[in-house]
């Protein structure tokens, strides 16, 4: 059944085309801010279950994209639909929300903030704080739940607020910009946290301006810059975007076989790379073999994730991704 | 759970959450002694002020006529003291001139050695008074009365008067009343003023520690609105309980010199039960405006900025309905009662002064109403004007001050 914009069920879960269950449905989102486009008609659409990637450089729209998600702010225009809910706000209690510019309140002890974030989210106050002490047990800060967050280290703040945002075991969780301020040890771990949570059935979708963190976590990803969307969907696809790459090393430097090599190769130290004509890799092979180039290595290399995002949304958008990944480093 | 349900655990998830960060924190004790220091250098500036009047001027007339003159404007004035409310000046004899050569008066009181205020020349029949222009207007009917008694060949014979004292008059009811509507009005306004404050202050720690976004992204923002606003009202709750224990041990303890306020039109029971209900009203239509104008300030010093029109304001209801107060069925009254942030004080001085008591039910019908709007719109214009962008980069101004955001 084919259902218009703005005639969907108030509640109900949404489905893409091949019937796969989604968590979130947004089509057409538009945010502008005194005048200025910030989102500019994105659709997106996060399957259950899935790790969704919004990948983008600083400015393009990610968090107010995450925040209309979320119902933090309204769209100007355009439909969502999250857990089945028109207004996220309804099931603020099925989702964990982890803000890029964290916080907690610094008087507090550990278990005690774990137990008030449980409680926004409508878990008894007396159950939270048992979670939480729990929670911080499990993942080696026990000793440190009774300590305030003022005497915690910045690192130790940002897993109780991590903890705290999953305490109430949630069916979505949105983290904006989560391995943003942590080391390599703590990224590590957060990744690990993200597919453990994947793999229990709940949803994940975080932005990042890293793409080695969507294309080492996500099954899906879209991509924004300026505003707008130009792909989204299975990582994979967005790779398939690009033909993949050869990487050529010949015995031979000339010889008929050069014949067999496409107009944008190029020969850097003692390889040549170059796309991997429509033909496919058979005919390469056979024009290489009877040209006498004398094959010592060759290998060919699916499109990157990075080559896709340069191709997909353009190099200036690649360039302000590369500044914000340089600025994190 | 309904969404009013839902919203009202929220607001007291938020509420149990500031009322214990408050009262639970070691600068709480400053709050509640902090009404003390106003009412000590008050009292302190009132002493000090009375003692310096007493010593600078002891109101005091030179008599400057002749002996005899002076001697019987004397006498008068010993006959006329004790039957005037208030007493008289003090009254000496300055000089006594001789023929032809008139005293000059205007050296006398230009003389710092001899500190008179008002010098009497002249004679009985045509006495002359020099002073300010303000002694001038208050002493000449004394002056004119002493003179015409020392002319008397005989002592006034007063009759005794016959003294029926009765408890109380409409008059003095009347009176007694607008001065408890006054009183009522004040307390009411420094409460609020102090507590309204508070909230602002306490949105600010919000943004301060930067879990707004959290909490907007969990509760409903005009649940966290209300529960800001109840937790505030729970702390005035512990406070007014401190500081009413103290002033009632005071009492006891016999300080017999406070004022005794006139009992209100309605009765003290429920005056004060109406009291706190426009205390609370009050409290909840400042501290949310507070809140609303709080909310799109995006750094402490922005806020600093915002409260003093803000307290201004506060200060203009105040005096405004203080205005009203006098001018009881006009339509300035009748402004400040519909006005919603001055109508919990003009309505205080109603219960004082008007026994009615179904208006006050209209009355926090409407205040509560005004709550809810000033809330709900309030919240509205935070989700709008506040969560406009990611986490400010280099020098990007944000909030109320804000050029341009993304």
């Amino acid at each position: 059944m084919k259902i218009e914009l703005g005639e969907w069920p108030v509640t109900g879960n949404a489905v893409d085309s091949t019937g796969v269950e989604l968590a979130i449905e947004a089509r057409g989102l538009v945010k502008r801010f005194d005048g200025f486009t910030a989102v500019d008609g994105v659709d997106i659409s996060v399957p259950k279950g899935a790790i969704y990637g919004i990948l983008g450089p600083n400015g393009a729209g990610k968090t107010t994209t995450l925040r209309m998600l979320l119902g933090i702010i309204d769209p100007d225009a355009g439909y969502r639909r999250v857990l089945g809910h028109e207004r996220p706000t309804d099931v603020a209690r099925r989702i964990g929300y982890l803000p890029e510019e964290r916080g907690l309140y610094p008087a507090m002890k550990a278990y005690e903030a774990i137990g008030f974030l449980a409680a926004l989210r409508g878990v008894p106050l007396k159950e939270g704080r048992r979670r939480g002490r729990e929670l911080l047990e499990e993942h080696g800060l026990g000793y440190a739940a009774d300590r305030q967050i003022r005497q915690m280290s910045k690192g130790m703040a940002q897993t109780v607020q991590l903890l705290g945002t999953l305490v109430h075991k949630p069916d979505l969780v949105v983290f904006d910009e989560p391995f943003s301020g942590l080391d390599a040890l703590n990224q590590g771990k957060l990744e690990r946290m993200i597919r453990a949570l994947a793999a229990g059935g709940t949803t994940v979708i975080f932005s990042t301006h890293v793409i080695a963190h969507a294309e080492r976590l996500c099954d899906q990803v879209a991509i924004i810059a300026g505003g707008k969307v130009p792909f989204a969907g299975p990582v994979d696809l967005a790779r398939d975007r690009l033909r993949p790459q050869v990487r050529l090393e010949t015995r031979a430097q000339d010889g008929p076989w050069r014949a067999a090599l496409p107009a944008d190769v190029r020969h850097e130290g003692a390889f040549w790379h170059f796309t991997l004509p429509e033909t496919g890799v058979e005919p390469l092979l056979r024009a290489l073999i009877e040209g006498d180039a004398g094959i010592l290595s060759l290998s060919i290399e699916r499109a990157g994730l990075h080559d896709a995002f340069v191709a997909i949304a353009g190099e200036a958008a690649a360039k302000a991704l590369e500044d914000g990944e340089g600025e994190e480093r | 759970m309904s969404g009013f349900a839902e919203k009202l655990r929220a607001a007291l998830v938020i509420a149990r959450r500031d009322f214990v960060a408050v009262v639970f924190s070691k600068t709480f004790i400053f709050f509640l002694i902090g009404p003390a220091f106003p009412l000590i250098v008050g009292g302190l500036a009132g002493n000090i002020g009375a003692k310096v009047q007493q010593n600078v001027e002891r109101p005091t007339i030179g008599l400057a006529m002749s002996a005899e003159d002076n001697k019987r404007m004397m006498a008068a004035r010993e006959e006329l003291q004790g039957r005037m409310a208030g007493g008289l000046p003090d009254m000496f004899e300055l000089a006594t001139p001789v023929a032809g050569k008139p005293f000059d008066a205007k050296a006398a009181l230009a003389d710092g050695s001899r500190e008179v205020t008002a010098v009497v020349g002249g004679t009985l029949a045509k006495p002359t008074l020099t002073a300010t222009a303000d002694r001038a207007r208050q002493w000449v009917g004394l002056v004119s009365n002493l003179a015409a008694r020392a002319r008397a060949d005989t002592p006034t014979a007063y009759p005794d008067v016959q003294v029926e004292e009765v408890n109380t008059s409409i008059a003095k009811v009347r009176t007694g009343q607008v001065y408890t509507a006054q009183g009522a009005q004040v307390l009411l306004f420094l409460l609020t003023m102090l507590l309204a404050g508070m909230v602002l202050s306490n949105l600010v720690e919000e943004k301060g520690n930067k879990i707004i976004e959290v909490l907007a992204a969990a509760i409903p923002m005009d649940a966290m609105f209300m529960g800001k606003l109840f937790a505030m009202l729970a702390v005035s709750l512990v406070g007014i309980a401190v500081w009413g224990t103290a002033i009632g041990t005071i009492v006891l303890m016999g300080a017999k010199s406070m004022p005794a306020l006139s009992t209100p039109a309605v009765g003290w029971p429920l005056f004060l039960i109406l009291g706190f209900l426009y205390f609370a009203m009050a409290y909840l239509l400042m501290g949310s405006l507070f809140l609303s104008i709080g909310g799109m300030a995006a750094t402490v010093r922005e806020v600093q900025t915002l409260s003093m029109p803000v307290s201004m304001f506060q200060l203009m209801v105040f005096f405004f309905s203080s205005y009203a107060l006098t001018m009881p069925g006009s339509w300035v009254e009748w402004l400040s009662v519909i006005f919603p942030v001055s109508s919990p004080y003009a309505m205080l001085a109603r219960a004082a002064q008007e026994p009615a008591v179904w208006p006050h039910i209209v009355a926090l019908l409407w205040q509560a109403f005004w709550v809810v709007v000033i809330v709900r719109a309030g919240a509205q214009l935070f989700r709008r004007t506040v969560m406009k962008s990611g986490p400010a980069r280099g020098k990007t101004k944000r909030g109320l001050f804000r050029r341009k955001a993304y």
